[in-house]
């Protein structure tokens, strides 16, 4: 994998400075790949992974799968882009899955909210056949961190 | 009232206690420390060794297993030793499995030391040789490394402190605290003097797998000398299982066979647990090593290139998680830097006088931590030096 997309995807908050020194590269090096990246798409966006519910924030996520009728010449493409501008759509993907198309999340406040979401917003999306919706009861792990306090390091005061 | 102080053998009461030790000691009970002094991973073993770990429990494997260690471990010692150094063991004959590298640096030096016979150790190293060597009546020669010269150990130096009572002469590399490595051709420039004595070479090759830009060599290696070097690595700091308790020495036929009497007796065998955790490790864990490394080897670039940046240089390391720093520029003593440092500013280092005299005017750092770690401590530094 290339160095900076690999340092990037682990911690996304390392400064062109630091990344420089860590790859023996000049920070001039650094900022020019890391835009090259973004113009092509690759480097998408950079977020915190956040444990809400250690916060007094409500926060529910939801995984909806679509059953839905591809276009003709178009595919699942129009589909998708009719459902993924609506900014409640964390993500969209479409699966090999022989039980439904495509798999949504939504994230909101309450089950209430999202299920209204899924009832008024994408049920009536043309081409969209039947949802499932599946909300997260409780996150052990989010894209390779587990959800617990920093751990002590316990090599301290051995040789 | 029985004193039993007066029952101590003169050797235990002759045996100094560790000066890491005696560091780690004003350490304890301090709060808020940014320290860089461990000398052992900060990742947990690979879960798929840890796995393998608990399922050999859970099926019941709580028994001893044979003395030299399970046919298939060994079998597997083997094969990594030929697919990463080129080295070719006998699983039967030539390879035993102890408790850590440590148990096989104590059964070599016990198997091959006679009263009076010296070991040639070079300094600044880690702690562990002398003492062994005192436990078992033989004479530790220190032979001073310079920073002229890497902290390598050269043919001249080598030369100079070998006598007619040499018996073992260690070579720790790639070294605790330096960092140092051996390449081929200096290796086969110690070799040259090497030949000429009856000496054995005992290669404490544990940190083998973590060399940067130039891949390990092992004297074992170089013509000729298989046949009179014990080659010892382990498990610890490759695939990051320090407290698993796992290493193993390579060695001619009879010496394995010398130190395997003495295990046999000692220990019985290494654990179990560890045993099939670390044949899982050899048979699926060369991907990890590579993260680890590369890891280390990022933390290591930092390292080096900040300390530098707040005028602490050190000998860029090449092997090893450690940086060898110079404090001598400031007109401390190492013991002085580095309990001012930890006194003053909360940052513990581990004066390089605890590996050696010749240590004196170094502290080492370890880069075992995340980078975050490694940033408060340099930010740390760089505030105190600036007051000096």
């Amino acid at each position: 994998m290339e160095p900076i997309l690999e340092l990037l995807s682990k911690n996304s908050l390392y400064s062109t400075k630091d990344m420089a020194a860590m790859l023996d590269m000049t920070e001039d090096e650094i900022e020019e790949k890391i835009a090259s990246y973004k113009e092509e798409g690759i480097l998408l966006g950079s977020q915190a992974i956040i444990d809400y519910d250690k916060t007094e924030v409500n926060h529910i996520t939801a995984f909806i799968e679509l059953k839905v009728n591809p276009q003709p010449n178009r595919g699942f493409d129009k589909i998708a882009e009719n459902i993924y501008r609506y900014p409640e759509v964390m993500s969209l993907y479409l699966m090999s899955s022989s039980g439904y198309d495509l798999l949504v999340t939504v994230e909101g406040s309450t089950m209430k909210e999202i299920a209204y979401f899924v009832a008024r917003k994408l049920a009536p999306i043309e081409g969209v056949i039947s949802t499932s919706t599946h909300f997260v009861l409780k996150k052990y792990k989010s894209k390779g961190i587990i959800h617990r306090s920093a751990q002590v390091d316990e090599r301290e005061n051995c040789n | 009232m029985f004193d039993c102080k007066n029952a101590l053998s003169q050797k235990a009461r002759d045996l100094k206690p560790s000066g890491i030790r005696k560091f780690f000691d004003l350490l304890s009970g301090r709060e808020g420390v940014i320290s860089l002094t461990v000398g052992q991973p900060d990742f947990a073993t690979p879960w798929h060794i840890r796995d393998a770990g608990i399922d050999s429990i859970a099926d019941g494997h709580t028994f001893y297993t044979s003395n030299r260690g399970t046919p298939e471990l060994r079998q597997e010692i083997a094969s990594y030793m030929s697919r990463r150094f080129d080295l070719s063991y006998n699983a039967e004959t030539d390879i035993l499995v102890t408790v850590g590298a440590s148990e096989a640096i104590d059964l070599a030096i016990r198997a091959l030391c006679d009263v009076d016979d010296e070991v040639i150790i070079p300094v600044p190293s880690f702690v562990c040789y002398s003492p062994l060597v005192e436990m078992a009546g033989a004479k530790a020669v220190f032979v001073e490394t310079m920073p002229e010269d890497g902290f390598k150990l050269t043919p001249e130096r080598l030369s100079a402190a070998i006598t007619d009572r040499t018996k073992l002469i260690v070579l720790p590399y790639p070294s605790n605290p330096t960092g140092a490595i051996l390449e081929k051709e200096e290796l086969i420039a110690l070799c040259e003097v090497i030949k000429k004595t009856n000496a054995i070479v005992l290669s404490d090759e544990i940190y083998a797998e973590l060399t940067y830009s130039k891949k390990h060599t092992s004297i074992a290696t170089i013509p000729e000398m298989k046949e009179r070097t014990i080659v010892i690595n382990g498990f610890s700091k490759a695939y990051a299982m320090t407290g698993w308790r796992l290493g193993f020495s390579c060695a001619p036929r009879d010496i394995t066979e010398a130190m395997f009497k003495i295990h046999q007796y000692a220990i019985m065998c290494a654990p179990t647990v560890s045993q099939y955790a670390a044949t899982e490790a050899l048979k699926n864990g060369d991907d990890d090593i590579e993260m680890m490394k590369a890891e280390y080897d990022r933390r290591r670039k930092y390292l080096t290139k900040a300390l530098s940046d707040i005028g602490l240089p050190c000998q860029s390391p090449e092997g090893a998680f450690y940086v060898f720093m110079k404090l001598s520029d400031y007109g401390l003593s190492s013991e002085v830097f580095c309990e001012r440092l930890l006194e003053e500013h909360n940052v513990a280092i581990v004066p390089g006088t605890a590996f050696g005299d010749c240590g004196e005017g170094y502290a080492r750092l370890s880069y075992a931590y995340s980078l975050e770690h490694l940033k408060e401590a340099v930010k740390r530094m760089d505030r105190f030096v600036k007051t000096l």
